[in-house]
């Protein structure tokens, strides 16, 4: 577009030279990254069936193994992520808006909640490893219960290892994107990275909804 | 996702746009490239030099397999070759082989565009496919893995070798097959050229984009099953052991609900192809071009829902066993709409038998036999018989080499001008398109024979009633390698030649040929604004891309 000789530096420096304009490229980035969320969607719905099936088959040890894990832990994680949520949203909303010290305000505040919980299932993970929670025939509770608690635990882990590995990952985003905010390359006419790296932040802020009841509370 | 920081400067009004994208040809030009077309040449060597060393694997199979009892190796190495040849021809070649390859280069191009969407991820994906690659590499040499590309458990979690270490290169793999679809899923939907609907897009658009649907909806859930299955041999965690309360069925469920589509994954392309060559080579209008652009979507959505046909034999339940043959006979429908329509597109049109048209015949002969014996294993009284006979390995070859590869190379012969800028030895690919021919059926025909009077697949040993069958298939598998040798002399011999080929040979309508051959570095000197449909060939021909002349 011949129009952005004038003004628009920002929108310019950040366009890819095979796109027709900023908005192209804007609704094309957001497009691949719903794509993206699907697929996260549906690898997590193979653990989801797996889990379900097997608990159909096995309810008491599904019970007996929840009861090892800390509830406490598990809503105060559940706050936190959902604080970071909407940290996050503010962020994106302040990028949009070209305000640059709320938008590093938001997203500081939405490392710090993800911080948080990491530094809670470190917690909620070392207790478990002291008892013998563990996976498949690691598991050594002295407690006794129905021996397929070991692969509740074996679900346990695979669930909020993958989840916990996402949370990191997001966290290496927000901090990347909060040093470009730091730069001042965001603005009005260009906040992609934060926008994207938002919806990455709630759909891993989402799964932990779905996870938190699954584990915590099964009844 | 691909951060989106252009050098806008490198573009502003270069000189190099003019020049050919071979041009720059030093090494790191290559390995860092974001051009779909480089990335796509790249694609191509990569599964072409996989697709050998399947091929490899597959060669010794048969030739053990010419004589009962031991011939060149024990039945472990046997079980690994076979093993390896799937694998590789799997997870390395076909399903990278037209989407990554061939698509990388073309979708662009047809689409009127200057790249794919996300041209980083797209570089990023090709190394993904690499290390990928170089993962299963290691586990080959590391003692190879003998439990069939399918890895079924409980054998692959109990039995040795780095079987963790090839499911994890299968993963890895997936992983750049998802970014792939993601990445075509998006140009299709946001760069096509002004004019460009939906409609008016090439038929090879529209199989691409619903493969890419496939991938990026199947291949996750073959990734969690994958992590699973690595799981399960790392703790012994039980999902799929009978022996700690697991279920080795939801193994089978988990993975085919990935495995089935991705037989799509690997026709679909093929079948774009074909909607492309018969058109162009025929130079008619396409008969029932949406009949045909929705059968594609149809194969993808149906895709999802026939995993079960896997099970018939697992202790499925005989409901579930009737509703999945039923849902399976379904495919049959928007396959068989695709092969009238290309059937009557030839009809009456002034048809080519050049390398290209030679190679799409072939695809519907052989396409036929691969799709009807389809419906027979789709049967459930008869596929109690046929279960885990030559039968299916001869269907499947049918359908995955007969129609697949077959139309890889319609698309490879097509495509080769365009991508290389020279013209290949037409007489000797006749030669080679036709040994390819003969050697095909000499070599999986007698396996429907076989498969139907009993010989069970995989089995490193058979009774003598059944040798002559396969000494027919093993010297059929020579010819099928002659007639490969033959298409790699002359398509390397054509390397060595200057740029000879006109910009666009077949006098097709699709915008991949209204630029040079090979195109400039970015595809068009300007926009293309459509004038004409993909396939309107009733009309004089009238370039939508200012300038060109053919």
């Amino acid at each position: 577009m011949s129009s952005d000789s004038h003004g628009h530096a920002m929108e310019h420096a950040f366009r890819q030279h095979h796109f027709v304009d900023a908005e192209q490229q804007f609704e094309t980035s957001k497009l691949g990254m719903w794509l993206f969320l699907a697929t996260e969607i549906l690898m997590f719905g193979g653990l989801f069936v797996g889990f379900g099936l097997m608990q159909s088959v096995y309810p008491e040890a599904w019970v007996a193994g929840h009861h090892h894990l800390d509830r406490i832990m598990g809503s105060v994680n559940t706050v936190f992520l959902l604080c970071s949520s909407f940290t996050m949203v503010m962020a994106v909303y302040a990028a949009s808006t070209n305000q640059k010290s709320k938008t590093i305000i938001n997203l500081i505040a939405t490392l710090a909640f993800a911080g948080g919980f990491m530094v809670i299932k470190y917690f909620e993970y070392t207790h478990k490893f002291h008892d013998g929670l563990l996976p498949g025939r690691y598991f050594s509770y002295a407690g006794g219960g129905p021996p397929e608690q070991a692969m509740f635990f074996g679900f346990y882990f695979a669930m909020t290892g993958i989840h916990g590995f996402h949370v990191l990952i997001g966290m290496g985003l927000i901090t990347w994107i909060l040093l470009r905010a730091m730069k001042g390359e965001f603005s009005s006419a260009y906040y992609t990275p934060v926008d994207l790296v938002g919806l990455y932040w709630h759909l891993v802020d989402l799964i932990w909804i779905y996870l938190f009841p699954l584990l915590y509370l099964v009844s | 996702m691909a951060d989106i920081v252009a050098t806008p400067k490198s573009h502003a009004q270069g000189d190099h746009h003019d020049v050919d994208y071979l041009h720059d040809g030093s090494l790191m030009s290559w390995m860092t490239t974001v051009d779909h077309k480089k990335l796509g040449v790249m694609y191509l060597w990569s599964i072409l030099f996989m697709f050998f060393l399947g091929g490899v694997f597959a060669l010794l199979v048969r030739l053990e397999l010419i004589a009962p009892g031991r011939t060149i190796m024990d039945a472990e190495q046997y079980n690994k070759a076979f093993t390896l040849h799937g694998a590789i021809m799997v997870f390395l070649f076909i399903i990278p082989s037209i989407p990554a390859a061939l698509g990388n280069f073309a979708l662009p191009l047809m689409l009127g565009a200057k790249d794919v969407a996300f041209p980083r991820l797209n570089l990023a994906s090709f190394w993904i496919y690499v290390t990928g690659a170089l993962i299963a590499t290691t586990a080959m040499f590391t003692g190879g893995v003998d439990t069939g590309w399918t890895f079924y458990t409980p054998y692959s979690t109990t039995t040795d070798g780095p079987v963790a270490l090839m499911t994890f290169a299968a993963f890895v793999l997936g992983f750049s097959s998802i970014l792939t679809g993601v990445n075509f899923i998006a140009t299709v939907h946001k760069l096509r050229a002004p004019g460009m609907g939906w409609f008016k897009m090439p038929l090879f658009v529209w199989g691409i984009y619903s493969t890419a649907i496939i991938q990026v909806l199947a291949t996750p859930v073959l990734a969690i099953t994958l992590l699973l299955l690595i799981m399960e041999r790392a703790f012994g965690v039980g999902v799929f052991d009978p022996k700690l309360g697991g279920d080795p069925v939801l193994f089978q469920h988990f993975f085919w609900f990935y495995s089935h589509p991705a037989v799509y994954i690997m026709i679909l392309p093929g079948m774009a192809i074909i909607s492309e060559v018969v058109p162009t080579m025929s130079q008619k209008v396409f008969f029932g071009y949406k009949a045909t652009a929705f059968s594609s979507v149809a194969i993808a959505i149906v895709s999802f829902v026939v995993w079960g046909h896997h099970m018939f034999t697992s202790g499925q339940s005989q409901l579930a066993g009737a509703i999945f043959s039923f849902l399976t006979f379904l495919v049959g429908i928007p396959s068989a709409i695709k092969v009238f329509n290309w059937i009557t597109t030839m009809y009456k049109g002034s048809v080519s038998l050049a390398a290209p048209m030679l190679y799409a015949l072939m695809f519907l002969i052989l396409f036929g036999i691969g799709g009807l014996t389809g419906i027979f294993l789709g049967t459930l009284s008869v596929d109690i018989h046929l279960h885990d006979t030559y039968f299916v390995v001869a269907h499947f070859h049918y359908v995955m080499m007969g129609s697949t590869v077959i139309a890889f190379l319609a698309g490879l012969h097509y495509w080769w001008p365009k991508m290389f800028g020279r013209m290949y030895n037409e007489g000797a690919a006749r030669i080679g398109a036709i040994l390819v021919f003969v050697g095909f059926n000499t070599t999986f025909l007698p396996q429907f024979l076989l498969g139907s009077r009993g010989m069970p697949r995989r089995y490193y040993n058979y009774l003598p009633e059944f040798q002559f069958l396969h000494q027919v298939s093993t010297v059929g598998s020579w010819i099928l390698g002659l007639g490969f040798l033959i298409m790699a002399g002359y398509l390397f011999a054509s390397l060595r030649k200057p740029f000879d080929a006109p910009s666009n040979p077949w006098h097709a309508r699709t915008l991949d040929w209204q630029t040079s051959s090979p195109p400039i570095t970015h595809n068009f000197h300007e926009t293309p604004v459509l004038k004409q449909g993909p396939y309107d060939f009733f009309k004089p021909f009238e370039p939508s891309v200012e300038g060109y002349h053919e």
